[in-house]
Order: C-alpha cells, then sequence, then structure tokens
C-alpha cells in the first residue's frame, strides 16, 4: 500500500520492572478503517494504547501520526495530535452534565458559559452526523452505561479526534447496544475515521474490523487482513496452541430437584428493589444460566444463595427450607447444606490476596477435620492437600506458598474452583467463572463445570458473556432489573431474543419485541 | 428581648460567624478537589499567632494579615506535600498539622514576647477597626433613641471590621468560581473524578494543589480575623475548635457555597447567645453557661452523627490520585 498510515508504531518497548508489557512492536494502521487488536488479558495490548495516548512513556521506539514522526509525552499532546480514546472504564465525572463532561478540558476560555453553548450547537450536529444523540443535560448518574459510552465518544469527537482508540468497548453493554456501537463506528469509518478496536472477543473482530493485529505475551504475533482469517486461526495465534472454542458436552439428564427458589425479593438501604420475586429450580445434573447485563440483580441473587444477603421468600435445598433472615445465615452454614460458591469478584471476595495459595485452599473449610490436628490448624496436611488440588486443576505454577496476587486472573479462578469444587458441593453457584480469563483458561474452566454437571450435581452460572451462557447452560433464565424475565433452552432461543429478553423486552410468541 | 438586644446579638452573631465562614469556605475550596483537610483548625491558629505577633511588631494590621496569610500557606504546602505529591493519608497529615500549630505557636510566642505564651494587646492600628458606613450612627446612645431602621442600619449592618464584610462576599464569589468559571469546573471535577482530569490532559496534581493553596489563603485571612478583629492579640489555642465547627458546617452545608453561608450563620448566633447571655433563667430551671456555651459543640456532633440527612462528599475524597495501569 502506497498510502500513508494514520497510525504507524515502530519498534516499541515497554517494561515495568522485570515485566516486558511491549517487546519491540510494530504497527500500521491505515486511514478510514477499523484495525482490530485481539489479546488475552495482560497481553500488552492496554500498555500499548497508553503509550499511544500519552499514559506511559515507551523504553524505545517511534510514534508516527499520519507520517510525522510525533512525541507523545502526555494526553495533552495525544489529544493534539487527534487521538481520542474511550477506555474500558469511563473516564466521566458521575455528577456532571453531558454537557459538562463533554466540555471537561476542552473549554474556549476561563469563562464557562461560552463554552457550553458552542457544545451544545456542536452535539446536536455531531448527533445527527453519528446517530450519537444523547441529552446534553442528563447528568451521567441517571444514564445508562450505553449512552454513558457514546457521551465518551462525542469527548473525543469533540476535542477533533481522527483516530479513534476504543478498548473492550462492548464489556458493559448488551447486544442491542452493541449492535448500536458498531452502527456508530461504521458511520465514523465512512466519514474518514480510524479506528482502532482493543477486544478479546474473537467475534467482535470478524463482525466489524477490517484488519487485525494479535498480540500475545508483549509481541505482536502476527497481522492479517480480517477477511482472510477465522475466529480458530485468531484463537490460536492468540494462545499458541489449538483451542476448543466450543464446550463439549452431552445433553443434561436431570434427576430429582435440589434447590427450589420462590419468590426471592431484597430491598437495599437505600430503599432500591433490588430482587422482584425471582423463583426458579434446579435439579441434579443440570445447569440453570442466568443471562443479563451486570447489575441487574444477579450479584445480590448470588449474595443471597451464598448466605450473605438477607431477604424475604423461600430457598428450599432438597424440600428443606433454609434461613433467609440473615440470623443464622452466613457462608459456612451454607457450605454445612452441601451449597459451594464461586463468588463473581474472586479478588475481593473469592480469596485474600496476601494470603499463600494454601491459606486460601483452607478458608472456609478450616474447621474440617483433615486440615486439624486437635485446636490447631494442620499447616502440612493442607499444604499437601493444596499442592493435589493445583495439579488436578493445572494451576500454574503449583507452588502452595505463593501469595494469590502472584497468580494470573485464570489461576486465581482455578484455585478458587478446586476449593469449592473439590468439596464435592451439592449445588455449586459461579459468578462470572471467565471474567479477566485467558482463553486458555476459559477451556479448561468450562470443562470442569460440565464435568461436576455430569457428576450429578446442580449448577447456577451466573455470566455477563452471552456466548459462555449459550455455550454451558441447559436452561438460560435472563434477568433485568431484579426480576427473571423468562426462561429459555439454548437450542431453542438466540442471541437476538436473549439480547432483547436482557434489555427489559418480553418477547411474545412469533419473537415480536414488546416492552415489558 | 427588646428590638435592639436582638440586633445586638445579631450583630455579634455575625462577627461570630465571620472566621467560621471564611474557614468553612476554605474547606469547601480543598475538599470539593478531593483533599479533606482536618487542618483548618491548625492553619487558623497558625494564622491567628503570626499575624498577631506580627502586628504587635510592626503595628499594621495589613503586615499582620499578609503573615498570617503566610503562616497558613505553608502549612498548606506541608499538607499538599503530603497528601498530594506524597499520596499520605489525608487526615492522619491534618491532625498531624493541628497538633504541630497548637505547640509551636506557644512555644515561639513565649520565646517571642515572654508574656506567657501571648502576644502583647494589639493598640488601634494593629487591629481591624469598625467601618462607618455612610451615615450610620456610632455611639450607644444614639443608636438607643434612633427609630428601628436606623438601629438596624447602624447596630447589624455598620460598624463591622473589613474582613466581616469580606467574608460576605466571598459567599457569592466562591458560588462563582465554582460554578461559572473553567476552574471551578475542573476544580469540581478533580474532586469527584480525578481519572477525567487526567485523561482530558489537565494536571490533577496541580489543580489539587491550587485548592490547597485557595484553601491556605482563606484560613489565613480567617485565623488573622481572629487574633487581629475579634480579639486585640493572640492566646494559647485561641481557635476553639472553630476548625472543627467550620468542617461541621462545611458538611451541614453538603459542599455548597450559599448553604455554607446559613450554617455558620445558625452556630454564629449560637456562640453569640452563649457570650450575650449567661445564665438563662426559663423560670422552671436555670439554664447554665457552660450548658449555653456547649451549644455549638453539641450541635456539630449531632451534624457529624448525621442527623441532617445524607450528605455525600465529593467522590474521590481522602483518595490519593494514582494513574491506574
Amino acid at each position: 500500500m502506497s498510502q500513508t498510515p494514520a497510525i504507524e508504531l515502530k519498534g516499541i518497548s515497554k517494561a515495568f520492572g522485570p515485566v516486558q508489557a511491549n517487546k519491540d512492536i510494530s504497527i500500521r494502521v491505515m486511514p478510514g478503517t477499523i484495525h482490530g487488536i485481539i489479546g488475552e488479558n495482560g497481553a500488552g495490548k492496554s500498555t500499548l494504547m497508553s503509550i499511544l495516548y500519552g499514559f506511559y512513556k515507551a523504553d524505545k521506539g517511534e510514534i508516527w501520526i499520519n507520517g510525522k514522526k510525533t512525541e507523545i509525552p502526555d494526553s495533552q499532546a495525544a489529544i493534539s495530535a487527534g487521538i481520542g480514546m474511550v477506555f474500558q472504564h469511563f473516564k466521566l465525572v458521575q455528577n456532571f452534565t453531558v454537557l459538562e463532561n463533554v466540555v471537561l478540558g476542552a473549554e474556549d476560555s476561563g469563562l464557562l458559559r461560552p463554552s457550553l453553548t458552542r457544545a451544545r450547537s456542536e452535539l446536536k450536529k455531531l448527533a445527527e452526523e453519528y446517530e450519537l444523540s444523547v441529552d446534553p443535560d442528563a447528568v451521567i448518574d441517571d444514564i445508562g452505561v450505553g449512552m454513558q459510552q457514546r457521551v465518551e465518544i462525542l469527548k473525543a469527537l469533540y476535542r477533533g479526534a481522527d483516530i479513534l482508540i476504543l478498548d473492550e468497548p462492548t464489556g458493559v453493554l448488551t447486544p442491542a447496544e452493541a449492535d448500536h456501537l458498531f452502527r456508530i463506528l461504521e458511520g465514523l469509518k465512512r466519514e474518514g475515521k480510524t479506528i482502532i478496536l482493543i477486544t478479546h472477543k474473537l467475534r467482535e473482530i470478524m463482525d466489524i474490523t477490517d484488519t487485525v493485529s494479535v498480540m500475545r505475551r508483549g509481541e505482536m504475533t502476527a497481522t492479517v487482513k480480517t477477511a482472510d482469517t477465522s475466529p480458530p486461526e485468531l484463537a490460536e495465534l492468540m494462545v499458541g496452541r489449538k483451542v476448543l472454542l466450543r464446550v463439549e458436552k452431552t445433553p443434561a439428564r436431570p434427576k430429582e430437584k435440589i434447590i427450589e427458589v420462590r419468590d426471592l425479593n431484597i430491598t437495599d438501604d437505600k430503599g432500591v428493589h433490588r430482587l422482584k420475586g425471582v423463583s426458579f429450580d434446579i435439579h441434579a445434573g443440570e445447569i440453570l444460566g442466568i443471562a443479563g447485563v451486570a447489575g441487574n440483580g444477579q450479584s445480590e441473587l448470588l449474595e443471597v444463595l451464598g448466605g450473605y444477603e438477607k431477604a424475604t421468600g423461600s430457598i428450599k435445598i432438597r424440600g428443606e427450607a433454609i434461613d433467609l433472615t440473615g440470623g443464622k445465615s452466613d457462608g459456612a452454614s451454607r457450605r454445612a447444606r452441601g451449597i459451594s460458591h464461586v463468588p463473581e469478584d474472586r479478588q475481593r471476595e473469592g480469596l485474600i490476596m496476601d494470603y499463600s495459595a494454601w491459606e486460601n485452599i483452607a478458608f472456609g473449610y478450616h474447621h474440617d477435620e483433615a486440615y486439624r490436628s486437635g485446636p490447631f490448624m494442620n499447616n502440612a496436611a493442607i499444604r499437601a492437600d493444596c499442592e493435589g488440588k493445583m495439579q488436578r486443576f493445572d494451576v500454574r505454577p503449583p507452588d502452595p506458598n505463593l501469595t494469590a496476587k502472584s497468580f494470573s486472573g485464570g489461576n486465581q479462578q482455578k484455585i478458587v474452583l478446586a476449593r469449592e469444587i473439590e468439596h464435592n458441593p451439592d449445588l455449586l453457584l459461579v459468578g462470572q467463572p471467565t471474567r479477566g480469563v485467558d482463553i486458555g483458561a476459559i477451556e479448561f474452566i468450562h470443562q470442569e463445570i460440565v464435568a461436576l454437571r455430569d457428576k450429578g450435581k446442580a449448577i447456577l452460572l451466573v455470566s455477563v458473556e452471552l456466548d459462555e451462557i449459550l455455550g454451558l447452560a441447559d436452561r438460560i433464565a435472563v434477568m433485568f432489573d431484579g426480576r427473571i424475565m423468562g426462561e429459555r433452552l439454548p437450542d431453542q432461543t438466540d442471541e437476538k431474543e436473549l439480547g432483547l429478553l436482557m434489555a427489559g423486552m418480553t418477547t411474545a410468541p412469533g419473537g415480536t419485541p414488546q416492552e415489558a | 428581648m427588646d428590638f435592639l438586644t436582638t440586633l445586638q446579638v445579631l450583630d455579634s452573631s455575625l462577627r461570630q460567624a465571620t472566621p467560621l465562614l471564611i474557614a468553612c469556605l476554605a474547606g469547601l475550596f480543598s475538599e470539593r478537589a478531593g483533599i479533606f483537610d482536618i487542618g483548618l483548625e491548625g492553619k487558623m491558629l497558625a494564622a491567628a499567632f503570626l499575624s498577631a505577633a506580627i502586628a504587635a511588631v510592626t503595628g499594621s494590621v495589613w503586615l499582620g494579615l499578609l503573615a498570617g496569610i503566610g503562616a497558613s500557606l505553608l502549612f498548606s504546602a506541608i499538607h499538599g506535600l503530603a497528601s498530594i505529591t506524597f499520596r499520605g493519608n489525608q487526615l492522619i497529615s491534618g491532625v498531624a498539622l493541628n497538633f504541630l500549630a497548637a505547640g509551636i505557636t506557644v512555644v515561639i510566642a513565649q520565646a517571642w514576647f515572654a508574656e506567657g505564651g501571648r502576644t502583647p494587646q494589639l493598640m488601634a492600628g494593629g487591629r481591624f477597626e469598625p467601618i462607618v458606613l455612610p451615615g450610620a450612627l456610632t455611639t450607644s446612645a444614639e443608636i438607643a433613641e434612633a427609630g428601628p431602621l436606623m438601629q438596624l442600619y447602624s447596630e447589624l449592618i455598620s460598624g463591622h471590621g473589613l474582613p466581616v464584610y469580606a467574608a460576605l462576599l466571598f459567599v457569592p464569589l466562591t458560588w462563582w468560581v465554582l460554578f461559572r468559571t473553567r476552574f471551578g469546573l475542573r476544580l469540581r471535577a478533580v474532586g469527584e473524578a480525578p481519572e477525567a482530569v487526567d485523561t482530558a490532559g489537565i494536571s490533577v496534581i496541580g489543580l489539587r494543589f491550587a485548592a490547597v493553596g485557595i484553601c491556605g489563603v482563606l484560613c489565613g485571612i480567617a485565623g488573622a480575623y481572629l487574633a487581629t478583629g475579634l480579639q486585640a492579640g493572640f492566646t494559647k489555642d485561641m481557635t476553639a475548635g472553630r476548625g472543627y465547627i467550620a468542617l461541621a458546617a462545611l458538611i451541614f452545608a453538603k459542599w455548597r457555597p450559599w448553604y455554607a453561608l446559613m450554617a455558620c450563620l445558625l452556630f454564629g448566633f449560637l456562640q453569640a447567645v452563649a457570650i450575650r447571655f449567661q445564665n438563662i433563667d426559663l423560670g422552671v430551671i436555670e439554664v447554665p453557661v457552660q450548658v449555653m456555651d456547649a451549644l455549638p459543640y453539641i450541635l456539630t456532633v449531632i451534624i457529624l452523627a448525621g442527623f441532617v440527612g445524607r450528605a455525600i462528599p465529593p467522590r474521590a475524597g481522602g483518595q490519593p490520585y494514582v494513574k491506574e495501569r
């Protein structure tokens, strides 16, 4: 190609202490294209983009923008070079209006009013041009995440960005919102903007990008035209070996009812109704998947089942009611009833990050006979047990004395899973089992969950990843605004229908959406 | 209680409220930018001492004021260095500065003037003199004879030191700066979401130091007024918890300037009542003076215990800013 690249990085290297986050990375991004960067967590994608946006300084290498060598020492320099960035965690002031957020840092003068007036008319123009309509006077706190993301994009465009970097933009979106985002990106591309899309989702890469670069362990392993590649090939480039993208499982053979949940309700301290009449059953030997956008009551549901949140309603385990008042219910009493819990936030609720793996393996089960000698903990026995579990669950490195925080996300999750699964529960609660986990480990974790089901256990799987729910669950319940919008069988539904349910629409037979 | 007595109490309320109000606005700037400042008390005390000392030595209240602001700014700089640059704990830094001020003022005062840890009584010129507004009466005999409107004008509105009027002017000024200027927008943003400010290409550290600096200047004025306006010289621990009351007023006011005015006037009123009416005879029981003296502090406790509804502090308040990876 003879055209000048919009961005050209030459030999970028960056180390954090002993960790080489980026190794000699070179990349050319052509103007007016959507360029995907894919790689596992910790592959160095975000570091590379942070260097481009002036958050970090590269140890070595050059940045060329539109054919000119450019120094980017800080964000201000990146902005004036025409680069805009939409971070994974939005950088918005929550109690400011949309307008104030857009103007912040790009004010025309010392007084606010003229800047706000100009921004208002500018936003109107941008909204018409790119399907980016937002209410300029809405406060960020009051608008949904999809809308907040649009504000981030508007912020970048208002600053005159020609190159837009989006870091994992669909993580918090419903499928419908994600589609809308992609339409916006297509529109921007038509106007000649250059877009860099960072993601770990293969499907997004295939759907929308023109070119894709793959990163693995700080290195750029390949740059290919999207049309010339396939998901399995990209997965292999990301992980460095062949990966099974689909979970292999036989149809479920449900047996007796393990848990019966009826009419669960939670109202929190602020008077917000978090759970609204949630009811479901799970039988031995089946996986019930709970789909939904984060924050629609799934966390609260797990907390009630796990024993650390109060609720009204009833839960019966094998026909026997359990206490929901919070008085006599806690994690320990739940474990005694055969419920194990792999919490959504493994670093806060699943592990103590500064404690060693063997200490973490014992948590919650530290009163077990096997872990005790008289009134004391039998540390040697726990270490030995931990080592065995680490072997079986392929935790790397299998060293019980390392602290939890020194393992990667996937290996941390394997430690939690090993602890909970190996205690042979009747019911396993799993929240976001593969959040922040690399593809190789996802494959393993999915296999373990299916294996547990095949041993005749009941499993409640909560995940915001629709692919994961569709791949693993035997029945799917969709949550929206604290209630279950409906239950579907995975082979009789699709992402479109589930997406509508996730957005609070009910689907009538025949598939026409209706407002709930 | 007749009209004139009421006016006199309100007049005193205004003067008592002035150091509270200026300190409260000082805290507002700092906390809106995300830097909690429990050291308002210490800054005021340091400013009170140095302003009184310099005013006593030079005979100029203006040099005293400048010195007071200087002392307070020095304390602000230490607080900024500890909590912004070195990302230390803001409460601990503030408490340490309060202790430092309580000790060092008395020690230096004793070494300098040898009057038992005080500064010498300030003479005219070393104090803020009352400003008599045009047409206002000055002697109490004349005021007692005048009509109610004239009484109101002469007793309550006229006859205060410059800082009293300045404090009242600071309220709309603070509001205007916060909500109508670019600096104010950025200041509020940095207390709510410093990462948004950082990614917009603005220096978080610079903004926070600016806020802490404004806080220092205002605390300096508040402290100087205490020693050279309200009183005539520095005495040990003369701030008497006013820095903490200003903080309570700030929470009461939910970090908003006009509400801060109301809150500080209320506290000032309670202090004025305590000074004016030593023992209040309610017929059945006599309320002893100690109860009256304790009233502002009791109200502070009630406010801090959260009896005035939810007060939501700036979201990034108290947290040092660290760029995330």
